[in-house]
């Protein structure tokens, strides 16, 4: 089954066009990456995909959805059902670690108290934090710290899909590979569909079961890893260059 | 998410029948039914899992929490469960639920917080001196090196924080004029002393208001805005960039605001008190009778060209404060958010304060020197 399918998607900004006929497809269970080089709109399509963004042209269906069509409350029912991870985090400031992660189930659910305080614990020690961080603030914390915060935020509300921009990036070598193996653990074990943008080469070759390579206003490459190799175009070749 | 829970009795043993999909959305649904249970009474608990369809880890570590419980009143129980994906989401909550105790923050009493704010307040008001001494500093450093004077950022500042205030300035003095005037209107057509409308509004404009007027209207237009720019600034480490590059931010940001304000602040109390004396004058020919020429000629013999020097003189004072505290409130703020909003209230309410403070250390001064 496929959860997300972007159809002759065109994106335009005034007069610069960002995606044109653009098609991708992404099936339940995959980890999915998006790359290509940097302005080419990957991240834009990713805040398409989660709704942050109006496209001008073409449809993006995700869960089942039609973003075109799709009500206020249908669309507030598919955000629960899925999970974003920011760049820098954007943990919210005023809250403490744990109470960032709490937020969504106290908004959401009927849970009490004490179920709550089980659950955040629970998602903190999942994605490798101390509890004892929990009581800490978004600027107490460093980059990674932050990065895992906001990725057990994200997995609150046990989301289907998730969507990462950048998970590796302004990560150490060290705390890049333990949150790619993070990932790929959370996907072994929850049965996550994950989307992901991506420019870190080990993290793509380690974690990615399928990419879609965005050049030019469309998707030059879809498809698994081991036939990218075949492909002439320059950005591929200059990228995937290195043998990792 | 649909799920249901059914319960089967058997004498003391009792069967649980999870059925559809158990989530996060009806966990306290399935609690409630299960606090009914009667515990002494019971020896087993068979917990079948076969009709579930979807199980997610918040629910499975209820589940688990609750056959803990069933442990701890001994009572055995067995797990009925085909799929060895739920088993799987269960050892995965199991192995990553919290074992040990939950941290909880330490609590403060009222009289650690008490002294937690004044040690707080008194390392401000320390940063607050180093922050003069810097700029003292940077001063005199500008005095020797005359020609390291950033002008365009000046003329910038000037243009940004003076020129474009003039409107609302203007505006706020003419319409005090008039109320002032208006007000004293009525108190004066009772005793027939209409013409000394132009002795009250003359000095008190010129005295007080208008430097005050003036002052208030900076600290909530430029001296937020400095907190705010430079607040900014800094969370986004531009203040750090600058300073690895070798561009002292305090000749390069702070000064050149504090010098503008200090320049235009004289400029801009000659206009308010212009716009201020126009309202008075406006009110006294329609309210009082007093035509134009009559109220400026009573202006001359009445009112003392001291009073409009006391006026302007203050503004340079006033100026320094609005912009000292803004920048230093801006270079006070952390690396979240939420500090640049508190920290743009505390810079406009303290300036504010320091204004009025220093304007009644004025008043003294001046009644005491017999100006």
């Amino acid at each position: 089954m496929s959860l997300i399918s972007v159809k002759n998607l065109e994106t335009k900004f005034d007069n610069r066009l960002i995606h044109e006929g653009l098609n991708l497809d992404i099936k339940e269970g995959e980890i999915y990456g998006l790359l290509g080089p940097s302005g080419c709109g990957k991240t834009t399509l990713l805040r398409e995909m989660v709704m942050l963004q109006k496209y001008s042209r073409g449809t993006i269906k995700v869960l089942g959805y039609d973003l075109n069509t799709i009500s206020h409350n249908q669309a507030q029912s598919l955000r629960r059902k899925w999970g974003v991870l920011f760049q820098a985090g954007a943990l919210f400031s005023s809250l403490s670690v744990a109470e960032n992660i709490a937020l969504g189930l106290q908004e959401y659910t009927d849970l009490n108290k004490k179920m709550i305080q089980e659950i955040v614990a629970f998602k903190i020690n999942l994605v490798g934090l101390k509890q004892s961080d929990g009581l800490l603030f978004p600027s107490q914390i460093s980059g990674g710290m932050k990065k895992k915060a906001a990725l057990a935020r994200a997995l609150a509300l046990d989301p289907k899909l998730l969507f990462l921009d950048e998970p590796t990036s302004g990560l150490d070598p060290i705390s890049a590979r333990e949150f790619d193996s993070l990932i790929l653990k959370l996907h072994e074990l929850l049965g996550l569909t994950i989307v992901m943008v991506s420019h870190d080469l080990k993290s793509i070759y380690d974690t990615l079961d399928k990419i879609a390579v965005i050049d030019n206003k469309k998707i030059i490459y879809e498809g698994s890893l081991n036939n990218i190799k075949n492909e002439k175009s320059e950005f591929i070749r200059t990228f995937f260059k290195a043998n990792l | 998410m649909s799920g249901n829970l059914e319960i089967k009795y058997k004498g003391t043993e009792l069967t649980l029948f999870f059925r559809g999909e158990f989530s996060l959305y009806n966990i306290s649904h399935f609690e409630t039914q299960l606090k009914t249970l009667n515990k002494p009474s019971l020896t087993h608990v068979d917990i079948d899992l076969n009709a579930l369809t979807y199980l997610d880890t918040s629910a499975s570590l209820f589940l688990n929490s609750f056959t803990k419980k069933l442990n701890k009143n001994n009572i055995s129980y067995t797990l009925i469960c085909g799929s060895k994906e739920l088993l799987d989401t269960l050892n995965l909550t199991d192995k990553y639920s919290n074992k040990n105790d939950n941290v909880i923050p330490s609590k403060t009493s009222f009289i650690e917080s008490i002294g937690k704010k004044s040690y707080d307040n008194f390392l401000g008001l320390l940063d607050f001196f180093a922050f003069l001494g810097k700029l003292f500093s940077t001063k005199i450093h500008l005095i020797r090196n005359f020609s390291s004077i950033r002008y365009k950022e000046m003329a910038f500042e000037i243009n940004e924080s003076a020129i474009k205030a003039l409107g609302i300035i203007a505006l706020t003095s003419f319409l005090i004029g008039l109320v002032v005037a208006y007000q004293g209107a009525y108190q004066l057509k009772t005793y027939g002393a209409n013409i000394f409308i132009v002795d009250m509004l003359g000095i008190s404009i010129l005295r007080e208001l208008s430097p005050i007027i003036t002052a208030i209207v900076i600290a909530g237009r430029s001296g937020s805005a400095y907190t705010a720019q430079i607040g900014a600034m800094k969370i986004t480490e531009e203040l750090d960039a600058m300073r690895t590059m070798g561009f002292d931010p305090y000749l390069f940001l702070v000064l050149p605001r504090i010098i503008a304000l200090m320049v235009m602040m004289p400029v801009l109390i000659f206009i308010s008190d212009i716009m201020a004396i126009i309202g008075g004058m406006i009110v006294a020919n329609v309210d009082l009778d007093i035509t134009v020429n009559m109220f400026l000629d009573r202006f001359l013999i009445a009112i003392d060209i001291k009073h409009f020097y006391v006026g302007v003189f203050k503004g340079p004072f006033f100026a320094f404060l609005i912009a000292t505290i803004g920048i230093y409130r801006g270079m006070a703020v952390k690396n979240d958010t939420q500090s640049i909003g508190f920290n743009t209230t505390k810079s406009v309410v303290e300036s504010i304060f320091a204004v009025i403070m220093c304007d009644a250390l004025f008043s003294i001064i001046f009644t005491n020197l017999g100006i």
